[in-house]
């Protein structure tokens, strides 16, 4: 597969699943609000923070209101994650990519798109969690879509890598997100909380019912075991970056197995993270964990970019044409 | 798309009378085809042959119902993506290419007659592209004046003595057409560089099949679904004898060319890489993709991008959008392009002119499709001629497209006649002229009521083993009242083409499909 088509099918997936979260966290944060009617601003700080992009939203929005923080993940043009612009980036993906993605693929993507711009150029107010629940039905509706059309060769391959990354970067956002907001001052992680609270954690990575199922009752140590180090559930990030993982084996990269980074660098944060336990990471800081796991999952985004889809000098390999194949064994 | 700008006639204001108020009924009772040829109905206002069931089932079908299905049709279209973005616009706009659902008909054999003449040109273009790259025997036995064929700027030098594989320069052809009011069918430009369009012919027929499947399947329609599968073979036979299963892509000057929609429409549809100039490298003289797996040997290329652009070193300098070495590559035949660089010659406009010429040279025939009748500045009684006619003749510029450098007499002012006068003087092999057509129209849903509207046609052709037409064809059609500008971006749109099947006219002669 061509590297800049691999490289785009990438970060379509990418881009649709960062839309997706965007649209969770807000979902998540107007739902519980609804509940908690007097902690507007607290609330909605945190959820720019995670972003780590403070600085932008001081200089064009300031101060932390419902208002302003919606624009600014949802409509804010000029910004690269909000959930216009990931989807804008997303098609813009997929049409250059449009003969190597199943047409309903393309078509399921396309109409999200359109709904956003509708969304977007309605005067009419703020959406609301409505709104955000169809944002994520949308990108339900694409990932069916991908995986129910689409053979599983190396463009869906490296969609699935892409989609996968950006989930487990995600998915630990939120934990941190609402660590800080709601975990963090609790002294004694074994407590159990009312079902409001932890419930907005979960929820955020659609995990509630399936943590139910689990555990029953709710600690924060389960939480953290729960999001990050769960081996079955589709969002936890030892799932995702396992699938990602499973995704890279199946494309045949330029390089043998053991000098590519990609795969050494993925290989060295699963074992990382089964040598790790919930309790170790809350004693060591959730937050300093969460940035430390980002930065890993970085260096696999940038090994992977490296790897497959970097322009490098010729000659690397030169694959012999099926033709010359075809020739060589008669 | 490159599409052109067709000569408008005066705005007849004093017929506009005969549209009545009662036409609001979306039927054919009250439709007038006025004074023109109209495609649909004969001039005592009858169905012509074959249009009977269409327009019995229109005239049957509540207006709501046909209102429902454009709105649908329109829909999809938007669904699907098949937009063109407006340029300059901050918001992203895109627009699809309207649609109007009322199809042209073409019966069988009149297509039989269209299809002989565009073999037959097609040929003849061919071996005259052939001859002009090799020994000029058509300027050396006096056919073609020398200085018309050096002063063509589309003349590549860089093409003297290459061979293409399988001895073909135009693969893929795209020739409008016109009727004009005598009913006859004219050439109006022959398209051999990068022709667009074949798109939205599959895709017009696609959403024509979902929405009025039961006239359609009555009318006998010939099928347009296997371009794709044509283009391919087309493509694979120019691959050397040696790679039975060549490597073929699709190179596309990248997502903001007005054509991209296509260019990955038909990568997808062939089942091909679509490729940008970034894509490939040329490695002693082999031309190679890169993937995610290493380098891999392109044997064809269908490049949608002009030769200006291609590579660098041959052509402009300045262009990101080619392949460094690439000309180089072709030179030594170790890659295959589509359509030959050097093609673009044929569609200099005074070229053109010596179509009919040239059948009768290479190929000792009469042309059967005729050109519009062409005024060549470069020759004295032509010029004299134009010069005293400028207010009823449309001047073109020979290397001109898209309506740049063009002087529409009947709409002009004097001021831009005596400009257009002393253009000619000073440069009269750069410019032709034709009278200007009063072109047939079709019916077209206009709010309540059908009015005829202005439409060319482009068929498309493609040179494998023998040349074969794609039974169908891109009808552009002039939405605006009295228009002839079928232009998409001044209110063109466009209509599905049916060329009906009938008995005792072969659809095809097996022989001639690649």
């Amino acid at each position: 597969m061509l590297s800049r088509v691999a490289n785009s099918i990438y970060w379509m997936s990418r881009n649709v699943e960062r839309a997706e979260h965007m649209a969770r966290f807000m979902e998540v944060t107007l739902n519980f609000i609804l509940d908690q009617p007097d902690s507007d601003v607290e609330q909605w700080g945190p959820l720019v923070r995670a972003t780590g992009d403070e600085e932008y939203f001081a200089t064009h929005y300031g101060e932390f209101t419902s208002g302003n923080v919606l624009q600014f993940l949802t409509f804010d043009r000029d910004y690269h994650s909000s959930i216009d612009s990931a989807i804008r980036y997303a098609r813009e993906n997929a049409r250059t990519v449009r003969e190597a993605i199943s047409s309903e693929a393309w078509e399921q993507l396309n109409e999200f798109y359109h709904f956003v711009r509708d969304a977007a150029s309605d005067s009419s107010g703020m959406p609301d969690a409505t709104f955000y629940q169809d944002i994520v039905k949308f990108s339900f509706e694409f990932n069916g879509t991908v995986d129910a059309t689409m053979t599983r060769d190396t463009g869906w391959h490296f969609g699935n890598v892409g989609r996968m990354l950006e989930r487990a970067d995600k998915t630990s956002r939120i934990l941190d997100v609402k660590y800080f907001t709601l975990l963090r001052n609790v002294g004694d992680v074994n407590t159990t909380y009312d079902d409001l609270l932890w419930s907005s954690v979960l929820r955020s990575a659609s995990g509630f019912e399936m943590f139910r199922k689990r555990y029953h009752s709710l600690t924060v140590e389960r939480i953290v075991e729960f999001l990050i180090l769960d081996h079955r559930f589709p969002r936890a990030v030892r799932y995702s970056v396992q699938q990602a993982r499973s995704s890279l084996s199946e494309v045949a990269g330029p390089v043998p197995d053991e000098q590519n980074e990609a795969l050494l660098r993925t290989d060295r944060l699963l074992d990382r993270l089964d040598s790790l336990q919930a309790l170790t990471i809350i004693n060591s800081g959730v937050h300093e964990f969460v940035d430390w796991l980002q930065t890993s999952l970085n260096e696999i985004g940038d090994a992977i970019q490296q790897t497959y889809m970097a322009a490098r000098p010729f000659p690397a390999a030169v694959l012999p044409s099926p033709s010359q194949t075809q020739m060589q064994s008669q | 798309m490159a599409l052109c700008l067709l000569c408008p006639v005066p705005e007849l204001n004093w017929r506009t009378h005969v549209l009545t108020a009662s036409m609001t009924d979306l039927t054919f009772h009250d439709y007038q085809t006025e004074d023109f040829y109209d495609e649909t109905f004969a001039a005592n206002g009858t169905p012509r042959h074959g249009s009977e069931l269409l327009v019995n089932a229109i005239n049957n079908l509540p207006a709501s119902e046909l209102r429902a299905r454009q709105e649908a049709i329109s829909k999809a279209l938007l669904k699907m993506g098949i937009t063109f973005t407006v340029y300059g616009d901050e918001s992203g706009t895109e627009k699809i290419f309207p649609f109007d659902i009322i199809p042209r008909i073409v019966q069988a054999y009149e297509w039989q007659h269209i299809e002989a003449g565009l073999k037959q040109r097609i040929k003849a273009l061919n071996l005259f592209l052939d001859d002009i790259y090799h020994d000029q025997n058509i300027v050396n036995d006096g056919i073609l004046p020398r200085e018309i064929l050096l002063k063509a700027k589309s003349f590549r030098p860089q093409c003297v003595g290459i061979n293409p594989p399988r001895g073909i320069w135009c693969h893929i052809t795209g020739t409008d057409l016109i009727r004009h009011n005598d009913g006859a069918i004219y050439v109006l430009e022959d398209n051999l560089r990068c022709p667009s369009g074949v798109s939205y012919v599959l895709q017009n027929r696609m959403v024509m099949k979902r929405s009025f499947p039961n006239i359609f399947a009555d009318s006998r329609v010939r099928p347009v679904i296997d371009y794709p599968a044509h283009l391919f073979a087309t493509l694979a036979h120019l691959a050397a004898d040696d790679s039975p299963d060549p490597t073929i892509v699709v190179l596309t000057p990248g997502i903001y060319n007005s054509a991209y929609y296509e260019h990955s429409f038909l990568a997808q549809q062939m089942g091909v890489p679509l490729v940008e100039g970034q894509d490939l490298v040329v490695h002693d003289d082999f031309v190679y993709m890169r993937t995610t797996e290493g380098f891999q040997k392109v044997d064809v290329i269908y490049r949608r991008i002009d030769d200006d652009f291609m590579d660098p070193k041959a052509f402009r300098r300045d262009s990101m959008l080619g392949v460094p070495g690439l000309m180089q590559a072709y030179r030594r035949g170790r890659v295959a392009l589509a359509n030959a660089p050097g093609t673009g010659v044929a569609d200099d406009k005074v070229i053109y002119a010596y179509v009919p010429d040239m059948i009768r040279y290479y190929l000792n025939e009469e042309p059967v499709l005729p050109n519009v009748k062409t005024y060549v500045c470069e020759r004295e009684d032509d010029r004299r001629y134009v010069l005293e006619h400028l207010g009823e003749l449309v001047v073109k510029a020979a290397n001109e497209a898209g309506g740049y450098g063009m002087l529409i007499g009947p709409h002009s002012t004097s001021e831009e006649q005596a400009k257009f006068a002393e253009l000619i003087k000073a440069d009269p092999r750069n410019y032709i002229a034709q009278p200007t057509l009063a072109l047939s129209r079709v019916p077209t849903m206009v709010g309540d009521h059908f009015e005829g509207r202005h439409v060319d046609l482009r068929p498309y052709i493609l040179y494998g083993r023998t040349p074969w037409v794609l039974p169908g064809g891109l009808t552009r059609v002039a939405l605006k009242k009295g228009s002839l500008v079928v232009n998409s971006s001044q209110g063109g749109g466009s209509k599905d083409t049916w060329v009906i099947a009938q008995a005792g006219i072969a659809p095809e002669d097996p022989k001639e499909t690649n």
